[in-house]
């Protein structure tokens, strides 16, 4: 049968068709419908864990055990989850173990760029680039067979493009994996420094292997066609120099590109008269391609900055610039905002008006608490960021003598399971002089990413129930008093500020109100209007930033096909002039 | 690559242009030919702007439409019809949805909402602007719209042999089938009289 798959589908089915058992991931865009997929196949067990370290170490926990074993993650995920791979690599596997890191050039949905090959080389593992999906379900298969054969974890490197775009794919079967017997192996399964230093070798003489596979794999191919022009290529960039280049362009493209086959190389360069190496981000095939001595046109001609394309391609090698029409002046910026009814909101409205205060933010929907007109947050790093950049910024103003501020530190429910509970512990270890109030925004999903279940909100990610673990329970057990509070109820998330700054003892607060976009939370919804002959026109209502609200013929207007009734514009209006309109009830 | 035929949808997130690229690329799909399709996913889902491409041929290679590549763009809000334009071909269809979604910097009073879009577009390239809003509201569900402009855009392509109507009967929820086979009929006549 044939499907039309984006390369997370075909990725999914990959997994499921090597035979893996247990799979364990954390979201993050462009990876997460990997697992959302995987999530079909009843034969995996599938989870998320609370970070990407978590989800790695009980991957390959699981292939110790004797099974197949896979776990999924963003490109900066993979930094969460780097210390336990480098080992991981010493180690070896017993069931095959396969690392999916998908990177996102451009930052379509990411705070940095990052080419996630260079962990590859640097953990010595063998790597596959997918270019599409059928790729994806070919050289998830292969990578399972590899590992067991290599005693290697194998990583699988994917990006925005190839996760996101659909393209033709024919699924097969499922293969049948026995699970292999556990035995106790301590010499290759505890890496003290005698056993590592006693693995080491090992280690370098199966790169020395995988570079003979890397000669040999089919996903290693060349295309010749021409003699003028070759092209060493490799994921969706390989598809973008399909359409750049003539007819007569042959093509080496490298699906396995770490360790790199050199005689393939070199043979390929031999048989043409002008190579290009056409690679998207870091110039990582192309620094290996010269230290061969060949020479080769790439970076900086192909740009290493952001998602290449066919036309930046033509631009970039042969100067030509499409034709096009454009009317700048005819479209303004339509940034993303929180939803009409986010719980987020309350607590941005309130904390801008603690004036003196600096916010240290987290990464989530509540990132957009950032955006005008809420401005609400002073700085962003990374996940478990919000706890302690506070941490940090409050120790500097302890140093210097400016600590009469208040920090307000923020993280998200899914966030704080992340990676923000050591930050709760560092600061009451290491308590500032400087006020700082820690916050969880606990919306009782993971929403940014497309509402997950996290350890906080009661089920698993195939809807089973789960213990709770209760945020406001681990923040008092680490020292904290806390007040649990609605954020939607702007005099109560007031107050619950007030007090968390008065209070002598380490105070947090957890803002409390579910996301309205989880599907099983879904109830009768209210809408607010205004009564437009009362407005007197002082858009306070539009300082709350919601996409339902704005002007219309001069008074205010709430767009009822959006509201949600949240009444956090209700509750600012100074003129009581927004109301609760009334339930609709259906005949 | 001139046997491949580019297509974008440009919308505002929650409009429903996913639905409408998987119908096409179901009746494109089941027609034999060699599809790719590119949706981003993520931050811009909040309320931002968000694109669909849709790429099909003998053979695909590219999932992305570079500037000046596609030869049908559908808008389903206006002001995102002047935001795509230039992925438009000079000489390519511009299906325009003559329908507001105010953004927030409007909404906020920082910038006004611009006028004469559709005036604009016209003057550029060759327009089909209608309220496709309107036109699904009419039929009893407003939310059809998207559907209304699959069937417009289907017109435009004018390939005879394709069959998309089996493909929105067999794509859309149970429940919905009749109105939205109609919205998508309506969507074909209101291009019908504009092409
Ligand atoms: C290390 C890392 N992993 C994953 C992500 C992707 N990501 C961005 S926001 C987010 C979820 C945040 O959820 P939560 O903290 O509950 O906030 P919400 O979006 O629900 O407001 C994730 C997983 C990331 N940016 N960094």
């Amino acid at each position: 049968m044939k499907s039309l798959w984006s390369g997370n589908e075909a990725t999914a089915r990959g997994i499921y068709e090597a035979g893996v058992s247990v799979g364990s991931a954390y979201p993050g865009t462009p990876s997460t419908e990997i697992f959302e997929s995987l999530e079909q196949y009843p034969d995996v067990y599938c989870e998320w864990a609370p970070n990407e370290k978590v989800a790695l170490e009980v991957a390959y926990g699981a292939a110790v055990g004797g099974v197949r074993a896979v776990t999924a993650m963003k490109h900066v995920g993979l930094n969460v989850a780097a210390d336990p791979l480098f080992t991981a690599s010493y180690n070896g596997v017993r069931g095959g173990f396969v690392v999916i890191t998908a990177d996102d050039p451009s930052m379509h949905s990411s705070q940095n760029e990052q080419d996630n090959r260079h962990y590859a080389k640097a953990a010595k593992i063998p790597m596959f680039e997918p270019s599409d999906s059928e790729d994806s379900l070919l050289m998830m298969k292969e990578a399972f067979r590899l590992s067991e054969r290599y005693d290697t974890p194998v990583l699988f490197r994917t990006t925005t493009r190839v996760c996101h775009s659909k393209s033709i794919v024919e699924a097969g079967e499922r293969e049948t994996v026995e699970a292999k017997p556990y035995e106790k192996d301590t010499a290759k399964y505890i890496m003290t420094p005698a056993n590592a230093y006693a693995r080491r070798p090992f280690v370098e003489e199966r790169t020395r292997r995988l570079m003979q596979y890397a000669e040999t794999t089919p996903f290693n191919r060349t295309e010749m066609n021409g003699t003028k022009i070759g092209v060493i290529t490799s994921g969706i960039a390989y598809h973008y120099a399909k359409e750049v280049f003539p007819a007569d362009a042959s093509f080496l493209k490298l699906g396995f590109t770490c360790p790199m086959p050199p005689e393939k190389i070199r043979a390929f360069a031999a048989a043409v008269d002008t190579l290009y190496v056409i690679e998207e981000l870091d110039p990582f095939i192309e620094t290996f391609v010269r230290t061969l001595g060949l020479d080769c046109i790439g970076k900086p001609t192909v740009p290493e900055m952001y998602e290449l394309n066919p036309e930046r391609l033509r631009e970039a090698l042969f100067g030509t610039k499409p034709a096009y029409q454009t009317l700048p002046e005819k479209h303004v910026a339509r940034p993303p905002a929180l939803c009409p009814g986010c719980p987020h909101r309350g607590l941005f409205v309130t904390l801008k008006k603690f004036k003196n205060a600096i916010v240290t933010g987290d990464i989530g929907c509540y990132t957009l608490g950032a955006a005008p007109p809420l401005e609400s947050i002073d700085c962003i790093v990374c996940m478990g960021g919000g706890f302690t950049l506070a941490q940090g910024l409050a120790k500097a103003f302890d140093a210097s003598g400016r600590d009469d501020r208040v920090i307000f530190g923020l993280v998200g429910d899914s966030t704080f399971f992340h990676s923000g509970m050591t930050g709760a512990v560092e600061m009451i270890y290491n308590r500032a002089r400087t006020k700082i109030v820690p916050i969880v925004l606990d919306n009782n999903t993971t929403s940014m990413t497309g509402q997950q279940e996290n350890p906080g909100t009661g089920m698993r990610m195939r809807g089973e129930v789960a213990q709770v673990v209760p945020i406001e329970r681990v923040l008092e057990a680490i020292g904290f008093a806390v007040i649990v509070v609605d954020p939607q109820d702007l005099d109560k998330m007031k107050a619950a500020c007030d007090e968390a700054v008065k209070s002598e003892a380490p105070t947090a607060i957890v803002t409390r109100r579910p996301c309205v976009l989880i599907k099983r939370l879904r109830k009768a919804r209210r809408r607010c209007i205004v009564d437009r002959e009362q407005c007197r026109k002082c858009k306070r209502c539009l300082s709350v930033g919601c996409p339902a609200i704005f002007f219309k013929d001069g008074a205010s207007f709430i767009d009822q096909t959006l509201c949600v009734g949240c009444t956090v514009c209700l509750q600012v209006c100074p003129f009581d002039v927004i109301k609760m309109a009334p339930l609709e009830v259906k005949a | 690559m001139s046997d491949v035929t580019s297509i974008v949808l440009i919308g505002v997130g929650g409009q429903g242009t996913i639905l409408v690229s998987k119908i096409l690329t179901h009746a494109l799909m089941s027609h034999g030919y060699d599809v790719k399709m590119s949706e981003v996913h993520g931050m811009a889902q909040r309320g931002g702007s968000v694109s669909t491409q849709v790429r099909f041929g003998k053979k695909v290679h590219s999932p992305l439409v570079g500037k000046g590549e596609a030869d049908i763009l559908v808008a389903f809000e206006k002001m995102e019809a002047a935001r795509g334009l230039g992925c438009l071909k000079q000489d390519g269809i511009l299906i325009v949805n003559d329908f507001e979604i105010v953004p927030l910097p409007v909404a906020a009073g920082r910038v006004p909402y611009p006028d004469g879009i559709l005036d604009a577009l016209s003057d550029k390239v060759r327009t089909i602007a209608f309220d496709a809003a309107g036109t699904a509201e009419a039929l009893g569900q407003t939310r059809a719209m998207n559907v209304v402009l699959l069937g417009a855009l289907v017109e435009a392509l004018s390939l005879e042999a394709l069959n998309v109507r089996d493909s929105v009967a067999e794509l859309v929820p149970e429940a919905s089938r009749e109105v939205n086979l109609l919205a998508f009929d309506a969507g074909r006549d209101m291009a019908r009289a504009r092409l």
